[in-house]
């Protein structure tokens, strides 16, 4: 579980986080949505460390991380995994070395081991034999695929997905949504994503938060949506009138 | 992994920029060479001077400073992008994320690699000028082959090659750690990038002829 209190972060005199509280579940897919500039990417990036907060604290687990040392920091990056919007991959490296990295970084397996748990991702993810692909000469969609497993080699607390469904057709982006929802629930995983994609919150949003100019406009799940009435949270699901036609339609049943 | 990773930078490094180097070394011994035949038309000086004069100044200046020049252009623009492209890829932050410190691991094997490959690259640009002097001199009728031969072997200062590693040494840590620092640390988009990559080439150049000069004043001290 993490949990964060009052966060803020502002850039110069820009402030582009005012104060978010809020805790994300364990076992569970949080999804953080919100318009373009809203301050979704620079909530995820405060949460996977690559930011500090200007004020406010986040929890992983008992563990603050602003009371934790370098050490302390080096052992909870070892317990992140993240899925990046681009997926991130070293193109100078084979789809193997790609997952194994993090293993090579982290860990003194012997190299058997790191095989095998490479392997075990790759099958996991439906990727068997594309050990020596290279990131150019799979698609988009097994390149996500392959972000996904590298994600989860060191078999990660906390799983972090910033846009996983961008850039791919509806039919491979419902795939990686549940291929992600699975990871969660197999693993009991902290899996935070942070989307646009309507589908996606409909779809595997067990905890969602609506991030507006920098604040929490709205909480709640998938089944809640349809039905709120939070003005900013219907502004920006059902977008087109199309959608709202279809809100309107599923709400008279 | 670093060490993987040095090797994999000295192959693109040294023998990626063996042939360019090797072209431009040629021409600058033979351009060397025959404007000082030219210069010494209808003179008192002894014509092996043209030997001699080549080979000091290849290895004094030309060697290292435009080997360098034209390494910052080649492999410094190189390292700007890579590195930009992986920042704005997100590698850096992801390979961050991995507790990698990304500062060591994506720019000490250029720097090392550098470190080991340009003062070879430099030693070759200095023999192949010096036969690119020969080339343009001996078949042309300036000079005769004995009296070119003589003039390359004439007064000889070991002192002189020292120079030149020690320039080639600082310059490629001028034309790694320039272009690297422009390249990781650009933000925006691909113009962003491209201007990375022409700042990081054009002060490369300007701090590999300053430090040339530095290095000249305090060597001859």
């Amino acid at each position: 579980m993490i949990k964060i209190k009052d966060i803020k972060k502002s850039f110069g005199d820009t402030a582009v986080l005012k104060g978010i509280s809020t805790t994300f579940e364990a076992g569970k897919n949080n999804l953080i949505i919100g318009k373009s500039g809203a301050g979704k990417t620079v909530l995820l990036k405060l949460l996977v460390g690559l930011f500090e907060p200007t004020s406010g604290d986040i929890w992983y687990g008992d563990r603050s991380f602003s009371d934790m040392d370098k050490n302390q920091r080096r052992t909870l990056r070892m317990e992140v995994g993240m899925l990046f919007q681009g997926n991130a991959l070293f193109d100078s490296m084979t789809v193997e070395e790609n997952i194994r990295f993090p293993l090579d970084m982290f860990t003194d397996r012997t190299a058997e081991e790191k095989l095998e748990r490479v392997n075990y991702c790759l099958q996991r993810v439906s990727l068997e034999n594309a050990n020596h692909k290279y990131p150019s000469e799979i698609s988009g969609g097994m390149q996500k695929r392959v972000g996904i497993a590298r994600a989860i080699v060191l078999q990660p607390k906390y799983l972090f997905c910033d846009e996983p469904n961008s850039g791919l057709d509806p039919k491979t982006a419902l795939v990686i949504d549940e291929l992600i929802q699975d990871i969660t629930y197999e693993n009991n995983i902290t899996t935070v994503i942070n989307t646009h994609d309507m589908n996606s919150v409909m779809g595997i949003g067990d905890n969602i938060i609506l991030v507006h100019q920098g604040q929490l406009a709205w909480r709640g799940n998938k089944s809640e949506v349809l039905a709120s009435e939070n003005e900013l949270l219907q502004d920006f699901i059902f977008a087109s009138p199309f959608l709202q036609q279809l809100r309107d339609a599923a709400l008279k049943r | 992994m670093y060490w993987k990773e040095t090797t994999r930078q000295m192959i693109d490094i040294g023998v990626g920029s063996l042939i360019i180097v090797i072209l431009i070394s040629v021409f600058m011994g033979a351009v060397t060479a025959v404007q000082f035949a030219y210069q010494l038309q209808d003179s008192f000086v002894p014509k092996y001077y043209i030997g001699y004069v080549t080979r000091d100044i290849t290895i004094i200046e030309l060697a290292p400073t435009i080997t360098c020049l034209v390494l910052a252009g080649k492999v410094g623009s190189n390292i700007a992008t890579e590195l930009g492209g992986m920042r704005q890829k997100e590698h850096i932050d992801a390979m961050e994320i991995m507790g990698v410190n990304t500062a060591a691991y994506l720019i000490m094997p250029k720097l090392l690699a550098a470190l080991f490959v340009v003062p070879l690259l430099v030693c070759a640009a200095a023999l192949v000028g010096i036969t690119g002097g020969y080339l343009s001199t001996v078949p042309a009728g300036w000079i005769t082959d004995q009296e070119y031969i003589r003039g390359a072997r004439t007064f000889f200062e070991p002192y002189y090659v020292f120079m030149m590693f020690v320039k080639a040494v600082v310059f490629a840590m001028i034309l790694t750690t320039v272009p690297a620092f422009q390249g990781y640390n650009v933000k925006g988009g691909s113009i962003e990038l491209g201007q990375a990559s022409t700042q990081a080439v054009v002060y490369s150049d300007i701090l590999i002829l300053l430090a040339d000069y530095l290095i000249a004043v305090i060597l001859a001290i």
